[in-house]
């Protein structure tokens, strides 16, 4: 049997993502910015695109910028926001269990003399809003908050945030990294006071490479990348019509039949949960009821290093991330683990399941009884 | 402009009646060498030397960077080639290399021809007096220094005449092939690949085994370790390499013996093994990248006592290195950046917070009894299942 339980990581493209990709590469192959038949061919594959993928988040389509994923969304919204508001203040605020795509544009910004202020989390890694509500000053120009956290699955109170933002400083904007909340959740970024979101294709069964940032009208934003001006000259460079073409099926997909999807997510994650309930050795990070995300479970194991423990379960055909990438001549630390507090013998035993829809209730009891079998049989052979 | 290279070798001219023993492998090496090259190439022994003509077009960067990694040459000469058609056309082409290979003039030079088809119409000195005073003509920058001169410009007469003023420096060593052969202990660190190279360039063919101890060690800890045997082969040739899983045998270890005994018995167990395959293979030696105290398996004691279970030889050629010195020699052979990835090997996983660091033999062979009841049967079934790959540089 195999189970695929690494979707935060990366999922399978979607069939209909895919054929419609290899349509726009092969045979309507123009550049969507040429004048002819061929260049308008291009062109309304990225008008679908935008058209479906607006439909999902009720935004304008004027109000989405294509990028190559994740990552350049999220440095364009905080360098972009912050070379464009850089008169109004130089002070940011993040937390401190973001992505790597958002901590190190911030530690950049830090070395160019901004000030950024990192709010704490609490066990379950959770901001607080008193500490927000302080942080946010009239020098504040951005604030970026994950909606969810890719390495436990806490939810952040982003209404509530955006709330405080806008009451304590009306100009400061508010951008979410909503990577691995994006198709989990229904997302209203207008409703709920977000001027900016990041999201990525392959993390919703489109394809790698591609991405978007949504910004809402009249937000003041400086590009990252200059050239023929494309994308209304915040993005140039031709766009990837095929990324583009497979990321606006997959974002249709993703909310087809919805809340079927977010509940067979949940149900995989409980059952993963409940099987494992009466293991002495297993301790599950962060909140596990449905107030965090249906998706991701963080599970730190007595006694058994995590690259063990993952290439234990692969040999079985069972596929997770390790909790934080570490080895025995690299000790990078986990900056979520250590934020939420997991004691320093987890930090290097800890292992990231995640599951798509796609993912059935046998392969969750399959991996639940292949964990029962290897850690007590892996937790003999630890180091001394 | 140059199309063929004069291969000079320096310590293998002397080996008297072997000597084309010597020659032939050296060929068989720059044949390897150059395979991956396109372009075609007729590689000659002559008088002491070896002569490498590009019949077609050729990229030169890439081959004189592969000649660089053959054991047994002790300079490349880039050389160009013209046709015979009189002495003033010879002139003329050598103030044409003159022109291109050197920007800047001021510098002192000699002419030092060699005829080997003595049927030239001028004897040496003569072309070489000629060819001297036409070179001072043409560029006024230019002196004569017959004793230390910057530029020694070489002039053989052959079918076609050979002009060249450049010796860049090979390896040195002997060719691959002509030592024997030996059987690398390689693991995915920074020493093993640079003890193998250093054995290599003695002229020793190498094979390697490396230890697999799935799951705790990963399938990209192996391909490292395939990759790291693909560097050392473009100066060794083509390397079996063999994988053995030794995962049962370290738990048995970790389960019956003192742990911090370990990777000593351990490394026992990996020499049994290595040896096994290196009298399988022909091999007259086992090689390591071990340097006294460099860890605790490497001090003087632990070396004894890996060593007792060996019956070959153990070659040790860094044994008396710093690391610092052995990561220099890996930059420069190119192993270091494969090296220091971050995948666990064997030895790093099961290691004792404290381990023995003066064992003693009479301890750690008493701890050995305790695996008397499975240990020959899993031994034998590692050496069974191991698995055999073939790994070529141009693979």
């Amino acid at each position: 049997m195999e189970a695929y339980f690494d979707n935060s990581s990366t999922t399978r493209c979607s069939q209909e993502a895919k054929e419609l990709m290899l349509r726009a590469l092969a045979e309507d192959y123009g550049n969507p910015s040429s004048l002819h038949g061929k260049g308008m061919e291009a062109e309304s594959y990225i008008r679908d695109a935008k058209a479906k993928i607006s439909k999902t988040m009720k935004v304008r389509e004027s109000e989405l910028i294509f990028t190559s994923g994740g990552t350049e969304s999220n440095n364009l919204a905080i360098l972009g926001a912050a070379m464009a508001n850089k008169r109004s203040g130089m002070h940011l605020v993040t937390t401190k269990v973001e992505h790597p795509a958002v901590s190190s544009p911030m530690k950049f910004l830090e070395e160019q003399g901004f000030t950024v202020t990192y709010l704490d989390v609490d066990q379950d890694g959770i901001i607080s809003l008193e500490e927000l509500k302080n942080a946010v000053t009239d020098e504040t120009i951005l604030v970026s908050i994950m909606y969810v956290n890719n390495e436990i699955g806490a939810v952040e109170p982003i209404a509530e945030a955006a709330q405080i933002i806008k009451k304590k400083n009306p100009g400061a904007l508010f951008h979410v990294d909503a990577i691995q909340a994006y198709g989990k959740y229904v997302i209203y970024p207008a409703k709920l006071g977000i001027d900016m979101l990041s999201v990525s294709g392959h993390k919703i069964h489109g394809p790698k490479g591609i991405g978007f940032l949504y910004v809402k009208e009249k937000t003041k934003l400086k590009p990252l990348i200059y050239g023929g001006g494309q994308q209304k000259n915040m993005r140039s460079g031709t766009e990837n019509v095929p990324g583009i073409a497979g990321l606006g099926q997959a974002a249709q997909e993703a909310y087809h039949g919805f809340p079927d999807k977010q509940e067979q997510l949940y149900r995989l994650k409980e059952a993963f949960i409940q099987g494992l309930k009466d293991q002495e050795w297993a301790h599950i990070n962060g909140k596990t009821g449905r107030e965090s995300a249906p998706h991701i479970v963080s599970l730190s194991v007595d006694g058994v290093r995590s690259e063990v423990l993952l290439h234990a379960l692969e040999d079985r055909g069972i596929y997770v991330s390790a909790g934080s990438a570490c080895a025995s001549n690299k000790p990078a630390k986990s900056a979520t683990l250590l934020a939420i507090g997991v004691s320093r013998e987890y930090l290097d035993s800890t292992v990231r399941i995640s599951f798509c829809p796609g993912n059935t209730l046998e392969e969750v009891e399959y991996c639940v009884a292949n964990l029962k079998e290897l850690v007590p049989m892996l937790a003999k052979y630890t180091r001394h | 402009m140059f199309k063929a290279f004069l291969i000079k070798y320096g310590e293998i001219g002397i080996k008297g009646k072997n000597r084309h023993l010597f020659e032939d492998a050296l060929v068989r090496q720059i044949k390897y060498a150059l395979k991956p090259v396109e372009g075609e190439f007729l590689i000659s022994k002559e008088q002491g030397r070896i002569y490498i003509e590009a019949l077609t077009e050729y990229d030169y960067d890439e081959a004189l960077e592969n000649l660089k990694h053959v054991f047994g040459i002790v300079g490349i000469c880039p050389v160009m080639l013209t046709e015979d058609e009189g002495f003033d056309k010879l002139a003329e082409d050598v103030i044409n290399y003159l022109d291109k290979r050197y920007l800047d003039k001021h510098m002192t030079f000699k002419v030092n021809t060699r005829r080997a088809r003595k049927s030239y119409p001028m004897p040496s000195m003569e072309v070489n007096a000629a060819l001297g005073e036409k070179i001072l003509n043409a560029f006024p920058d230019m002196t004569v220094d017959v004793h230390n001169p910057d530029v020694l410009v070489n002039v053989e007469i052959r079918g076609k005449i050979n002009i060249y003023s450049d010796i860049i420096p090979g390896p040195g060593g002997m060719p691959v092939g002509t030592n024997g052969k030996g059987m690398l202990l390689l693991s995915g660190g920074i020493d093993s690949p640079v003890a193998g190279y250093m054995i290599a360039k003695r002229g020793v063919k190498i094979d390697a085994v490396y230890f697999h101890a799935p799951p705790y060690t990963s399938e990209r800890a192996k391909q490292k370790v395939v990759d790291l045997a693909r560097i050392v082969s473009k100066y060794t040739g083509p390397i079996y390499l063999k994988v053995v899983n030794f995962t049962d045998i370290q738990m048995y270890i970790y389960e019956k013996c003192p742990h911090d005994e370990l990777t000593i018995i351990m490394r026992r167990y990996m020499m049994r093994i290595a040896e096994y395959f290196a009298r399988e293979t022909e091999s007259l030696g086992l090689i390591t990248g071990e340097s006294i105290g460099q860890v605790a398996s490497q001090t003087m004691q632990s070396l004894a006592s890996t060593d007792e279970v060996c019956t070959m030889p153990v070659y040790r050629p860094l044994i008396g290195f710093d690391k610092q010195e052995i990561i220099e020699l890996s930059k420069k052979i190119g192993t270091f950046e494969t090296s220091i990835l971050p995948y666990e090997d064997c030895c790093t996983i099961f290691v004792a917070k404290h381990p023995v660091t003066k064992p003693s033999l009479k301890v750690i062979r008493r701890s050995e009894t305790h695996l008397k009841e499975q240990i020959d049967e899993m031994v034998k079934t590692a050496i069974e299942t191991a698995e055999t790959i073939i790994v070529k540089a141009d693979d």
